[in-house]
């Protein structure tokens, strides 16, 4: 038995993430953690249930392990449902033989059946890799109102950096008349924001459509999109305004970490409004020793601070042993840096240790970019990582 | 040897007016995002217990919303899991089993019909005011091996470090192990051993006992379940060598609290491997440590917001330490507000206590100054 629901969500985790390198050695970008105690699948999810809908597909594909893991039943955002709730959806074996997920509309397409069991009058699709607080339910009611067959959040961004994204060029009632991906030229500064509203009957149509055709590239996009828009269908653009961020590159995944800093922190994560749920590991108070230096951080529990941090974010169970110094840097967890090592201007994944008196990166003011070790990497005592260079034991199955 | 487990979750709440006025013992936060009973149900839970009775007495609702349905301690089950027991109490009935009972032997006597329902071999027995860090599951394979009715584990305390009251009970054992003799604390001083308040009885044979203790009208657990026994039965001792610590009053918190913050301590309670403490979950951000914030010395939780200095103390999640504010020696608990310029020096700060920008306030190790639930200063 199965209980209509107007709205399922669509999560689309089955990205590489490649610009991220390292980092997704062995893990799907949307599990990859981000302020140390979530993980960037986290946002969407938890989004999804401040904003009401309780009944989420999560389309993986890549190096699912530690997704599937995390996800579990659901119970950390309340998904454990006996109607709806989360659902990882891998691509499976059909009587017509078996597909890889070939983009992010076949994904969908494949798996129109999970949709169809909710009886849903809408699908809300969404990607495992911004970090942003936002309430869909006011999206829903946008598209609902308007009677579009698709509408597609947009942020304003400078014209500068326009052309780094898809932009739809709109009317003044924000019905869309074009969409450029990445214009050299660009006439809007309405950037998709890769979150889709569609009526179910549209998006059914047109994927059945895009499945039938050779030539497609099944990416909502690059193909689905121009579809519709070429079709005439009603098209809207849903304006956001707030936070929001691509956490694609190892760039802007750091910077993203830091938001979470300072004062007033462009990124709050403590807002009533919109909490962030993730699962949390079991560990005790952070602890902070007798000799420690602790400026501009932010830290998890299991934390064990005898050296000096400024300026950094570090994630669960994270050692910083006595005369060490982590500057500027993103420490994802279970890692320690042992007695006078350096860490600056980097991002260190899961379960890395340091050796004493190893240096990683240089001063941020000095670095060419960020330095990367990935997960479980043991760097040597007095080594020395460049900066911007990127350290992988090459896990995982390639 | 399967075995299902039994707290006394009301045990000696007396013992700390201040903290239990509207919780319970069980319910006493402890050491940053704890309560106490999360290291009796832990202990349980990692010696892969997964039915475990709670007898609660009264002022039980803290403890109802801290357990919920159990699901933190991986004890929301169809089969087992985590049953609360509150008090029975016959409509009309005068007899012994119908008053709110007042021992541990009552209060078993109260939860007969748990007892009853358990096809377990074992019941693991523990007051909620232990904090420690036990590997139940060898206790009972020795127990197993040795064919012993009951065994307790015991523990030896320093009495410079924790005070014992007449509550602590001392057994006296042969070179076997085997329990001879008991005797109630008095005020001897130095390493003495004492029992953990912890106990594995094989089921049929507690049943038997509590039923012969109910048919006499005996009242006293130690006294008339142990002791009367010692010399028919097999009563052994276990010795727990890691760390102890039992609260006793609001001082004894206080020193308990403090020991934690000593790296060796700490690592010995928490750090176990394969012996996690767990608690409810509370979903806090990160802490967060402004530019200004100068923290040495501390035990913090998640959630916290920290602008100013820090020494020495124990913070609980969510609370906040305003510019300028200097907290040393302290126990702050869940949601404590300081404002800035704020003074605090052996303060013990309750749940959402809030106290406001440059007020100074001062106790001492041996009379911590205590400010109570939700009051603002």
């Amino acid at each position: 038995m199965f209980k209509k629901k107007e709205c399922v969500a669509m999560l689309l985790a089955g990205g590489q993430g490649s610009r991220l390198y390292a980092l997704t050695d062995k893990t799907a970008k949307p599990a990859v953690t981000f302020g140390g105690k979530y993980r960037i699948i986290d946002f969407p999810l938890s989004n999804c249930v401040n904003s009401g809908l309780d009944t989420v597909g999560v389309l993986t594909q890549y190096q699912p392990l530690v997704l599937n893991e995390y996800i579990g039943t659901g119970l950390p955002w309340d998904l454990d449902r006996n109607y709806g709730g989360v659902k990882i959806l891998p691509p499976y074996q059909g009587k017509g033989g078996a597909d890889w997920y070939s983009g992010t509309a076949n994904a969908i397409y494949q798996n129109m059946q999970f949709i169809e069991r909710y009886d849903a009058d809408y699908v809300l699709i969404l990607s495992g890799d911004h970090i942003y607080h936002m309430d869909y339910a006011k999206m829903i009611d946008y598209h609902k109102k308007t009677g579009a067959a698709c509408t597609i959040a947009v942020l304003d961004v400078p014209l500068s950096e326009a052309s780094r994204f898809g932009i739809m060029s709109t009317h003044e009632d924000g019905r869309i008349y074009k969409f450029t991906e990445k214009p050299k030229n660009p006439d809007s500064t309405k950037a998709s924001m890769g979150i889709y509203v569609f009526t179910k009957e549209k998006l059914f149509d047109y994927l059945i459509a895009d499945a039938k055709d050779e030539n497609s590239s099944n990416d909502f996009g690059k193909n689905v999109i121009p579809a519709m828009l070429g079709a005439g269908e009603k098209m809207m653009a849903y304006s956001f305004e707030g936070y929001w961020k691509d956490v694609g590159t190892i760039d802007s995944l750091w910077e993203a970490n830091m938001d979470l800093l300072g004062e007033n922190p462009v990124l709050k994560l403590n807002d009533g409004s919109h909490r962030v749920l993730s699962r949390h590991e079991n560990a005790p108070p952070q602890y902070i020793g007798p000799a420690a230096v602790v400026e501009n951080v932010s830290i998890t529990e299991g934390c064990e601070i005898l050296g000096t941090v400024r300026n950094s974010v570090l994630g669960e169970n994270v050692r910083i042993m006595e005369g060490a110094v982590v500057e500027d840097a993103v420490l994802m967890g279970d890692s320690i840096v042992y007695e006078g090592a350096r860490v600056s201007f980097a991002i260190v994944d899961r379960d890395v240790k340091i050796g004493k008196g190893a240096v990683v990166g240089k001063k941020r003011s000095e670095a060419k970019g960020v330095a990367v070790i990935g997960e479980g990497v043991s760097i040597e005592e007095n080594a020395v990582v460049a900066d911007g260079e990127i350290v992988s034991d090459k896990g995982g199955l390639v | 040897m399967t075995a299902a487990g039994i707290i006394f979750s009301n045990i000696h709440d007396a013992t700390i007016p201040e903290l239990t006025s509207r919780r319970t013992m069980a319910s006493i936060p402890f050491g940053g995002r704890y309560r106490l009973i999360d290291f009796a149900l832990s202990n349980m839970v990692n010696s892969g217990i997964s039915k475990v009775g709670v007898i609660t007495h009264y002022n039980y609702q803290s403890l109802l919303d801290h357990i919920g349905n159990g699901k933190d301690w991986d004890l929301a089950r169809r089969t087992g899991g985590i049953k609360i027991l509150p008090p029975f109490i016959a409509a009309y009935d005068n007899a012994a089993a119908g008053r709110l009972y007042s021992t541990r032997l009552e209060a078993l006597m109260g939860v007969m019909s748990f007892i009853d329902r358990c096809t377990e071999d074992v019941l693991v027995l523990s007051d909620c005011d232990v904090i420690c860090n036990v590997d139940i599951k060898a206790v009972m394979k020795l127990h197993e091996q040795r064919g012993a009715d009951f065994t307790l584990i015991t523990t030896t305390v320093n009495t410079a470090v924790q005070s014992l009251d007449s509550h602590a009970q001392m057994p006296v054992a042969d070179e076997t192990g085997r329990v001879i003799d008991m005797a109630e604390y008095g005020n001897e001083q130095g390493e003495i051993k004492v029992c953990a308040d912890i106990w594995v009885a094989n089921r049929t044979y507690l049943k038997r006992v509590v039923s012969e203790a109910m048919a006499h009208g005996y009242k006293s657990f130690y006294r008339d379940v142990i002791m009367r026994n010692l010399a028919r039965d097999k009563f052994y001792a276990h010795e727990y060598d890691g760390f102890f610590a039992r609260i006793n009053s609001l001082e004894s918190y206080f020193r308990c609290s403090m020991r934690l913050l000593d790296p060796k301590n700490r690592v010995n309670l928490f750090y176990r491997k394969s012996q996690p403490i767990f608690t409810k979950i509370r979903n806090s951000v990160p802490t967060r440590y402004t530019n200004d914030a100068k923290v040495t010395g501390s035990m913090i939780a998640d959630g916290c917001v920290i602008e100013g200095t820090v020494e020495n103390s124990i913070l609980f999640r969510g609370v906040k330490v305003g510019k300028g504010t200097v907290v040393k020696n302290s126990i702050l608990m869940q949601d404590t507000v300081t404002g800035d310029n704020v003074r605090l020096s052996s303060v013990i700060t309750d749940k959402n206590v809030t106290i406001r920008d440059g007020r100074e306030l001062c106790g001492c190790e041996s009379m911590p100054f205590y400010i109570g639930k939700g009051v603002m200063v």
